[in-house]
């Protein structure tokens, strides 16, 4: 029985779609009840919902075998899996925003506000600029403006947030997408039914560029 | 029943039947201090699991660290020979952080070392210890090779900037082929040379399968016939079915070369056992010899062993206040010399098991 980690929300939803489509169904996960885990053993898969930043943390700790994990969260976090598959969906961009005024000042420290510091921090160091990394949980749109920074490190995906803020897209530092993760020790012991896993999502991702 | 044997921990067994394995091949174990000089460490960073080391200034002045890893150690103390391979196990503690825990860890470790003249025989001799270690941690267990110079080879046959190299070996190492196939794209790397290293990165599994594979592939040769060599040796030792060949095995190519490998046992996330030729680190630390080894972390062992369901002792003895001690002792005595375990209290204590109660009263002894 391999234990497949799927993100909860939208996200999670169009991955299991692809799951099923890919061979692995298991129809008692679409009823409106509050299970949180889901088997089908003829063929021998049981689903759970996780919070999506929790997903690598359950594949890389081997509660789960298998997980769908967003790109950034992987960068994030660098768990110690392995990374099968882009699954060409839940697409975004990491990019840096601020007011569409916004003038760099390049004799100032740069400050940046982000949920995401790791890859904040070596965009950064990547350009050789020095910055201060002020760590929120949420709202981040928020920091530019009232003065807590000057620019932010987010996921943009359309852009309506920004906009509505008064804040623009001045770099992307890289595109993001769902990824297929799977624990090192569960693919050592389980690689037939991981790469049939994989080989069947894989078919779905083709067409997409 | 052995009382002395009964009374082993699971680690404790487990790092007993490895010993009586390495002393089997003529292997001696190698002791070391706690702690050695910080230098040791700060010159070959990258050689460590974690670059984070626990420091703290001796009388002296001098600045020490309670040691982060054991072959650093024993490479110090070797001498440098050409002649004979000196052959070393240990079982030590090393203090480093682990995974994404942002704490110092005590771990213990266990492992070995073989320095001098390498052969293919003494490869080989490394590689069965490594399975024969995880047979006897568990039945279902694989042990996974790798060659660097394959790797080294077909890497550098691209003709990318070593940055775009290291990001290469990294997808390689997460069998992440997707980031590997845009990365060879966006560095101009030549499509054929490109496509060869996409189907290394891709091939994994039984050795047969996979030397198939790199047949069909521009891989230095020697390697190919080294990595035969090794599977028939597995064959002949009958250890075939637990090996694989897989190029996700990278380590740090400044210090290991030729063979690297790690194991895995059922039931435990992440792998237990790691190892390889490190050469390269020999010769940066001004060694001419030759070194291959391997470490077994034995803190990851504990997600395996059932939960004890035993009973804290066999017998709570329990006694009233005007029971003389020598009569508890004596019932004590009476007890553990028919091989039973005896915990002596004035009450029972809360939250334990125990086989059997007993009670010593004022009069005589009698069952509860």
């Amino acid at each position: 029985m391999l234990n497949i980690a799927l993100p909860k929300g939208r996200l999670g939803e169009k991955v299991y779609a692809m799951f099923a489509r890919a061979g692995f169904p298991c129809p008692s996960i679409l009823e409106e009840n509050r299970k949180l885990v889901f088997e089908n053993r003829e063929k021998g898969v049981r689903y759970f919902w996780v919070k999506p930043s929790d997903v690598a943390v359950y594949v890389e700790r081997g509660a789960a075998d298998v997980g769908v994990a967003g790109k950034d969260i992987l960068l994030e976090h660098a768990p110690d899996v392995y990374e099968l598959l882009d699954l060409k969906t839940g697409r975004c961009r990491m990019a840096v925003a601020a007011p569409r005024d916004f003038r760099e000042d390049m004799r100032r420290k740069l400050r940046v506000a982000t949920k995401f510091d790791r890859i904040a921090g070596e965009y950064y160091a990547s350009l050789g600029r020095d910055i201060d990394i002020i760590h929120l949980n949420g709202s981040i749109e928020l920091a530019p403006l009232l003065g807590l920074s000057d620019v932010i490190v987010d996921i943009v995906e359309t852009g309506t947030t920004l906009r509505e803020n008064g804040l623009a897209v001045v770099a992307e530092i890289l595109p993001i997408s769902a990824r297929l993760i799977t624990n090192k020790a569960s693919f050592e012991f389980c690689r037939e039914e991981i790469e049939a896993i994989r080989r069947g999502l894989e078919t779905q991702t083709e067409d997409k560029a | 029943m052995n009382p002395a044997i009964d009374a082993l921990t699971s680690e404790e067994r487990t790092l007993l039947k490895l010993r009586a394995l390495y002393r089997q091949y003529g292997y001696a174990q190698f002791r070391m201090r706690k702690f050695e000089e910080y230098d040791l460490y700060a010159g070959n960073k990258d050689f460590l699991v974690s670059e984070n080391v626990l420091t703290f200034t001796d009388l002296n002045g001098k600045l020490m660290a309670l040691k982060p890893d054991v072959t650093l150690s024993i490479v110090r103390a070797s001498p440098d020979r050409t002649d004979s391979v000196r052959k070393v196990f240990y079982n030590e503690n090393v203090y480093r952080t682990s995974g994404s825990t942002r704490a110092f860890r005590e771990i213990p470790q266990t492992g070995l070392e073989c320095i001098g003249p390498i052969d293919d025989y003494c490869i080989l001799e490394v590689l069965l210890l490594a399975a024969e270690s995880l047979r006897r941690i568990s039945d279902r267990c694989v042990l996974e090779i790798s060659q660097l110079d394959i790797l080294a080879a077909l890497t550098e046959g691209l003709g990318v900037p070593e940055e775009t190299r290291r990001k290469l070996l990294k997808c390689i190492g997460a069998k992440n082929l997707h980031e590997l196939r845009a990365l060879c794209r966006e560095a101009g790397a030549d499509e054929e040379k490109a496509e060869t290293l996409l189907k290394l990165a891709a091939a994994g599994g039984r050795p047969e399968e996979v030397l198939d594979i790199l047949r069909a592939l521009p891989c230095p040769p020697a390697a190919v016939r080294q990595l035969e060599a090794i599977a028939r040796g597995f064959r002949a030792s009958g250890l075939e079915e637990m090996l694989r060949m897989d190029f996700s095995v990278v380590n740090d190519m400044q210090y290991y070369n030729g063979i690297v490998f790690r194991g895995f046992v059922y039931g435990v996330p992440v792998s237990v056992l790691s190892g390889g030729q490190y050469d390269r680190l020999m010769r940066k630390m001004g060694r001419s010899a030759g070194a291959i080894g391997f470490a077994v972390y034995l803190d990851e062992l504990e997600r395996i062993v059932p939960e004890d369901a035993s009973p804290d002792a066999d017998v709570l003895l329990l006694y009233d206040e005007d029971v003389s001690p020598e009569r508890v002792c004596r019932e004590a005595r009476a007890l553990t010399a028919e091989g039973r375990t005896v915990m002596v209290q004035r009450q029972a204590p809360e939250g334990a098991r125990f086989g059997e109660v007993r009670r010593l009263t004022g009069e005589e002894a009698r069952d509860a």
